[in-house]
């Protein structure tokens, strides 16, 4: 018989029965959705209220490319946006920068100055949508630069709802659209929550990523403790800074993968939601229920995707819908099947949102809530993969908490190893990847290449910089250089950054402009090399 | 035999790479990792101060034609010409036979296999 054993590192039985749950109150364990500690989903009846909103990744080239994107999803049922930025912008560099050269509008659209986010999000009304940004290391102009779009378009800042992902210490550990040293990171992360819990109450600073760690290499287990670790150091951050732990965890937004097997991801979130609402409630003292829920997007990871046989990649994506949706999502998006090759073409995004909308209409996974409870194996399952994720807080713990693993690179180094193993069993087949280590028959290499795949316009960067250019020419450059000067001052001290962030943002300051304001305070941050 | 990882542009997805040198030092092989963006003029400067015979981009931000080439170029500058380049990443077959002709040595696109990798690396000239 063979042996099979999860990704977190549990052994699988060939049968499991009611002997597993022997000696257990499962009702009680379990306890009902919509209430403490929400095993089983944090609303009462999920998906019969409400579906999981569908948001698919999106951007590219100029922001008006982009928003012809943003209309032809949404004009297909896509319900909320979800924004990708250029490499340039995510780092703070403006699209005429050296260091853009070759990058601009490749991974994302190019955000320069206030125009380009105007021109973004023209034709949508910032007080109907929910647009989540994924920034990071430039979460607070950005934000700042929607945050403004919103108020020309009339918006009420209670009506406005944006999720930047503003969760720099995976940045640090996965991702790397750092940008200044890990404090002054933080303190931005900070300024970003606190002023948004005041002034835009119904928006969601900040968006806690298992996902890119997950991605990077490490197993399911660390994806749900470091993430549980990097909330809790960001809850830790705030209640230094004064506030009170019910003025802005209901804000608290999470961002998971799904990709690996059904029941493991299952059992990954159903533990996962457990012990947040305890750590909330328990450790932090969180008294209002919306502090305790764990709300999250749970995607795909594209390091499941396959450039072999791109079309078995649509297959993956209908079951890491059902993953999600069985997991209780709040928010999916998929990987697109051209995943292995480049960003998707409108046809990949098209078939990633309809296997979302029949996971969800014609699947009967959104039937009932958590269906999978009771089950012996999953109901196993979710108590063995809660003792594991407990194991890896353990080991942050030993690596002397979150925030310091990230600045000595002992996550980091961690993660790599799970990496190499992971790549490891791929090539002995130990994980098997259906047409790359089993199952690979007579095919054509060509056949692989044959697919329709997004084409990068190169002029991107002409029709960016010609636009930046006249941006600089009539915006008020005194207004500028005096919002600038401020910006460094307020980042010497320590008051919010976001009120000079958005005076310079209104006075159309570049991105780059902005980032160097704040550099030549804090200064750049020095990679741990390690793997 | 001696190899510079290295991470070119703005890209900050290091798990191909890491794994990579994991699997070079594995075989043996003496490497050494530049990090996260580096500059192609950084990765020059770390070629020739460690003596490396081969450089090896890692890039899956789709800017590999830009940042080869300047690579390429600033080896030649610097008179080490003898410095191999190989890249890997998310490198479409069109761009396969641009990278040939500016003079890398070997393209490792998505698909690659670990082992081809490996042995690749562990070639003579």
């Amino acid at each position: 018989m063979r042996d099979v054993t999860l990704h977190a590192g549990i052994p699988v039985k060939p049968v499991y029965g009611p002997e597993d749950l022997a000696g257990r109150d499962v009702a009680h364990d379990v306890g009902r959705p919509g209430e403490y500690p929400y095993t089983r989903g944090i609303h009462k009846h999920m998906y019969r209220d409400r579906l999981w909103t569908m948001r698919q990744y999106i951007g590219f080239g100029t922001p008006e490319e982009t928003n012809g994107r943003f209309k032809y999803l949404m004009a297909h049922g896509q319900d909320a946006l979800n924004v990708a930025f250029d490499l340039p912008t995510q780092l703070g560099l403006d699209s005429d920068d050296p260091k853009a050269e070759g990058e601009v509008g490749r991974v994302g659209m190019a955000i320069d100055t206030l125009a380009d986010m105007e021109a973004a999000f023209d034709g949508i009304p910032l007080d109907r949508v929910s647009v989540s940004l994924t920034i990071n290391g430039m979460a607070a102009p950005i934000t700042a630069m929607y945050y403004a779009v919103a108020e020309k378009q009339g918006a009420a800042a209670d009506r406005v709802v944006t999720t930047p992902q503003n969760d720099i210490l995976k940045e640090f550990v996965a991702r790397g659209t750092w940008i200044y040293p890990v404090e002054p990171s933080l303190r931005l992360v900070g300024d970003l929550i606190e002023f948004s819990a005041r002034h835009f109450p119904r928006s969601n600073p900040v968006s806690v990523c298992g996902y890119h760690i997950r991605e990077a290499g490490c197993t399911t287990a660390q994806e749900m403790a470091y993430g549980l670790a990097i909330a809790a150091a960001y809850v830790e951050m705030m209640l230094a800074r004064g506030m009170s732990v019910d003025e802005f965890a209901p804000r608290v937004s999470f961002n998971f993968t799904a990709w690996g097997k059904i029941f493991e991801e299952v059992a990954k979130f159903r533990a996962g939601r457990r012990l947040y609402a305890r750590m909330l409630r328990e450790r932090f003292g969180a008294q209002s229920p919306k502090s305790w829920m764990f709300r999250s997007l749970i995607g795909g990871g594209g390091s499941a995707f396959t450039m072999q046989e791109p079309e078995n990649n649509i297959v993956r994506g209908a079951y890491i819908a059902l993953a999600g949706a069985l997991s209780g999502a709040q928010t999916m998006a998929l990987p697109t099947y051209d995943e292995a090759y480049t960003i998707p073409s409108p046809k990949a995004q098209l078939i990633a949102l309809r296997t979302m909308q029949i996971c969800a209409e014609e699947s009967g996974a959104a039937d009932t809530v958590d269906p999978l409870a009771g089950s012996y194996y999953v109901e196993a399952l979710t108590n063995e993969m809660e003792a594991k994720i407990l194991e890896e807080l353990a080991a942050v713990e030993r690596m002397g908490g979150i925030v310091e693993g990230v600045k000595s690179g002992a996550i980091q180094a961690e993660v790599a190893r799970q990496a190499y193993r992971f790549e490891q069993a791929m090539v002995s087949g130990g994980i098997p990847k259906v047409a790359v280590n089993c199952h690979v028959g007579e095919r054509a290499a060509e056949a692989d290449q044959e697919v329709e795949l997004y084409a990068f316009d190169p002029k991107v960067s002409e029709t960016q910089l010609a636009k930046l250019a006249r941006v600089r020419r009539e915006r008020d450059g005194a207004a500028v250089q005096a919002a600038l000067a401020r910006l460094s001052d307020e980042a010497r001290g320590s008051a919010n950054l976001m009120p000079p962030i958005l005076e310079a943002v209104k006075a159309y300051a570049t991105l780059g402009e902005m980032c160097q304001a704040m550099k030549r305070v804090f200064g750049e941050h020095k990679e741990p090399v390690r793997w | 035999m001696k190899i510079l990882v290295a991470k070119p542009g703005l890209d900050g997805h290091d798990r191909g790479a890491k794994v990579v040198v994991h699997a070079l030092r594995d075989a043996g092989v003496e490497v050494v990792y530049s990090g996260l963006k580096r500059t192609p003029e950084e990765i020059v400067a770390e070629a020739v101060q460690e003596d490396v015979d081969v450089v090896g981009l890692s890039i899956l931000s789709g800017a590999h034609l830009t940042l080869s080439r300047r690579v390429i170029d600033g080896l030649r500058a610097q008179g080490a010409d003898e410095i191999r380049v190989v890249v890997g990443g998310t490198i479409p077959p069109r761009d396969v036979q641009a990278l040939l002709a500016m003079g890398v040595d070997r393209v490792f696109p998505m698909g690659t296999s670990l082992p081809e990798i490996v042995a690749a690396f562990k070639e003579p000239r």
